[in-house]
């Protein structure tokens, strides 16, 4: 393929695939995210074009494996064009089917469509879903129209139509006026302002300057970076290649955990694709801009997420942080100015520039503008990525596009913001969400991780179980994050099993207040937030565990007893066979009866149990009542006895 | 005898294929994580002959390459089982369950996090979250996502490993 040497050439390009393509041919769009991969879906993709292929139709259909839409609770996800019917869950089994009807003859295939289920209604485009009705999705959006693999899909969606409008049309201080304007602020976490980080490096000194994605995306529960850069990598690119014409820099890097083999995999063809057209590289367009870009793979540090700690790592070494006197975008790798954005600001650059400031600051709050994409995850009806504008209420995200709780239980709290964020209880799900709004409400923005938790979850044990993260992450440097972190989690753990002690809250509030104020990075600042706003919040829960040694979710395993109530056992033998350690008395027709001394209380017979029996329930705080006698134990079935 | 004879060969790596992926970086300092990366994920360990010779080629202190290999976590520096079994513990999953499958997991396997057994069938670590959070909670056994998982599901499908 030839280099492209102009914007001109770049738009004739553009026409040729164009005029290759006839939007009304069927395309067989099937998710190739890692979300549905897990859920099969390369086994659907390779049905599919066998499929296609068996009917002799390989000429008149595209079949393509895309990026993630974001759905991954219904996965695998297949929506088919012109007409964009969405089939969800669909197996190798549905694929003859989904062909004869739906391509052959055009009919849809009612059994495959979203029900919703308050309404029972079907829906057969994806934009009737209410799981996306909802949403506004300019940078998701387009996962599922292209192949990730395909610069050609990129360019034929309009994609590279900023870079050269930059190149040609923009002095470089333009372009960092012209993102200042949009207000955009790092969607990384601490929300900083995207234009005044680059006009701090365009304008220092130093002539070497860099450009770094930071991929390293690791709060547990959060996958919003891995979906863009897996479904879309030349989005990335694009703003990447903006950012450092604006900046001065001439290399960009893309630092990105090695646990997403397949965005690395996909980020690496799309920088060898622009390389060949001559998107990257010398003399981009003809323009006299050199730059280029190189994959860094994180080795497993969620301290790397760090601005400083990711440029010591990018410098071969150990990820640790240093203290931030000198900004890293005055001296940060290789003590020269580096910009270091998040993923989705990246991918919020090129949009900015094709559609101007003034467009993305209609969207969002005063203090938040654009949207922002959230990984929607826990205890919800519809697990995935949904992308919002910013000011829309917690409540809309988790019942209108979530879906609300399933198994009928109780909504407790939302976490947001990652390890270092906080819970919001259900009082306060009416706030709307941006920066400023969830700082205000003792958590924070993060990088989009909202993790919905019911009546089940305990938030002393959430609290523990982010403090246990951190300190396992903490890299170790300084003391009140190293030290104060690990005492923390002994004194949590204490709490959980059963050991707390009155005074233990107050040890933890003063641990809390030296982390805060003496930390290094922000790993240590921001530690303390899941135990303050759990405590804020749910302080009768510390109480409980504390004073009563009851866990009110009767989830800490060792404050809880499980128990048969012997008024509803059917003596039906499940729990009895499935019971890891064999504690489980009892027969056909004999009631059982549990050995508390052999249990483990790892909960399987709570799980087995029939529902319309439910005769295993979980006691805290109380007694295990005891054992009926013997003679009471045997069940007289009287429909038998007749 | 013979399974013994396979076992050494794999836990030595050829020093010749550690020259090639320091080539691959054209010998720059400044890649070792990802030429660490790249030996660990061919050889699934860091031996330390290999070690070695990064610390000569790349004219590294052998003490760096150690503070980097104990400090991130896709490093070992001891060999792994035949199946490395990956239990998720991100949040998502962990609001979900994660702890007891986590616990029976160790129960049937007699290993804890970190370790493998004798007879180098498995390897358990924990991981902070897979990204698969619809699938909660999820454990990964050489690659293979397994989703949906509760502790009488574990003991099913760590049978099918041999």
């Amino acid at each position: 393929m030839a280099r492209l040497n102009s914007p001109e050439a770049l738009e004739k390009f553009r026409k040729e695939i164009l005029s290759k393509r006839n939007p009304d041919t069927p395309c067989i769009s099937i998710c190739a995210g890692a979300g549905c991969i897990a859920s099969g879906a390369e086994d659907v993709i390779a049905a599919f074009k066998a499929e296609i292929r068996k009917e002799g139709l390989t000429a008149d259909v595209d079949t393509k494996g895309t990026g993630c839409p974001g759905f991954c609770e219904r996965g695998p996800v297949v929506v088919i064009y012109p007409e964009e019917i969405c089939y969800l869950q669909v197996t190798p089994a549905d694929v003859p089917e989904i062909v004869a009807q739906t391509i052959k003859a055009k009919k849809v295939v009612e059994r495959l469509l979203f029900v919703d289920p308050a309404t029972g209604d079907k829906a057969v485009h994806e934009s009737d879903i209410s799981f996306y009705k909802n949403q506004q999705r300019t940078l998701i959006g387009s996962n599922i129209k292209i192949d990730p693999k395909s610069i050609e899909d990129y360019l034929a969606i309009g994609g590279y139509t900023a870079l050269p409008k930059v190149l040609t049309g923009m002095t470089p201080e333009q372009v960092v006026a012209e993102v200042k304007k949009s207000n955009l602020r790092g969607r990384g976490g601490a929300g900083f302002p995207t234009g005044s980080k680059w006009e701090g490096s365009r304008n220092a000194p130093e002539p070497i300057k860099y450009v770094i994605v930071n991929a390293d995306e690791g709060d547990p529960g959060a996958f919003m970076d891995r979906a863009l850069l897996e479904g879309n990598p030349h989005s990335i690119l694009e703003g990447l290649i903006i950012g450092g014409y604006a900046v001065g820099a001439h290399e960009g890097y893309i630092y990105v955990r090695q646990e997403y083999p397949l965005a690395v995999e996909n980020v690496t063809l799309a920088i060898r694709q622009a390389e060949d057209y001559g998107l990257i590289g010398k003399d981009i367009l003809g323009s006299g801009f050199d730059f280029k870009v190189i994959v860094h793979q994180g080795a497993g540090a969620f301290v790397c997420g760090e601005s400083t700690a990711l440029m010591t790592a990018l410098e071969g070494r150990v990820g640790e942080p240093r203290p931030k006197y000198v900004r890293s975008n005055i001296k940060g790798l290789w003590e020269r100015p580096s910009v270091l954005n998040n993923v989705e600001t990246w991918a919020n650059v090129p949009l900015i520039i094709n559609k101007g400031a003034d467009w993305f600051t209609q969207i969002g709050t005063e203090g938040s503008k654009g949207t922002k994409i959230f990984s929607l995850v826990g205890k919800i009806t519809n697990t995935g990525l949904v992308e919002v504008p910013m000011g829309i209420t917690l409540k809309d995200i988790i019942y209108k596009i979530g879906g609300g709780i399933p198994g009928g239980r109780r909504f407790k709290a939302v976490q947001t913001g990652g390890p270092s964020g906080g819970c919001i209880p259900e009082s306060l799900l009416n706030l709307e969400v941006g920066f400023d709004e969830l700082t205000r409400a003792g958590s924070m923005m993060g990088s989009g991780g909202m993790i919905v938790m019911d009546e089940d979850t305990c938030m002393v044990d959430v609290a523990r179980y982010f403090t246990s993260f951190l300190t396992d992450e903490s890299c170790g440097k300084c003391v009140p994050c190293r030290e104060g972190l690990r005492q923390m989690h002994k004194i949590l753990t204490n709490i959980t099993e059963g050991r707390g002690k009155e005074g233990d809250i107050e040890l933890l509030e003063l641990l809390s207040e030296v982390a805060k104020e003496a930390s290094l990075c922000a790993l240590g600042k921001s530690a303390p937030n899941p135990f303050l706003s759990t405590l804020h919040y749910f302080r009768n829960e510390y109480e409980a565990h504390i004073k009563e040694k009851r866990c009110p979710a009767l989830y800490c395993k060792e404050l809880i007893a499980h128990y048969i109530d012997p008024a509803k056992c059917q003596a039906c033998m499940m729990c009895l066979r499935k019971c890891p350690v064999g504690a489980i008395d009892g027969g056909k027709n004999r009631i059982h009866v549990i050995d508390q001394n052999k249990c483990t209380n790892c909960g399987t017979c709570f799980e087995v149990c029939p529902a319309r029996f439910g005769a295993v329930r979980k006691i805290s705080g109380e007694p295990v009542p005891a054992p009926i006698p013997e003679e009471e134990r045997n069940i007289s079935r009287k429909s038998k006895e007749k | 005898m013979e399974k013994k004879k396979s076992k050494t060969l794999k836990e030595k790596m050829d020093i010749g294929r550690v020259d090639q992926i320091i080539d691959k970086y054209r010998g720059d300092a400044s890649y070792l994580i990802q030429v660490l990366l790249d030996i660990q994920s061919e050889n699934n360990w860091l031996p330390k002959e290999a070690l070695e010779r990064v610390a000569e080629r790349l004219k590294v202190p052998l003490t760096r390459i150690q503070h980097i290999a104990t400090f991130y976590k896709a490093f070992s520096l001891v060999p792994k089982g035949r199946h490395g079994i990956h239990v998720c513990m991100g949040t998502a999953c962990h609001v979900r369950g994660a702890k007891r499958v986590l616990d029976s997991v160790q129960d049937l396997t007699g290993i804890r996090p970190g370790e493998t057994d004798l007879d180098m069938k498995f390897s358990l670590e924990t991981v902070n979250c897979l990204g698969c959070c619809a699938l909660g909670p999820v454990v990964e056994i050489d690659g293979k996502t397994h989703g949906k998982m509760a502790p009488a599901k574990a003991a099913d499908i760590l049978k099918n490993y041999e």
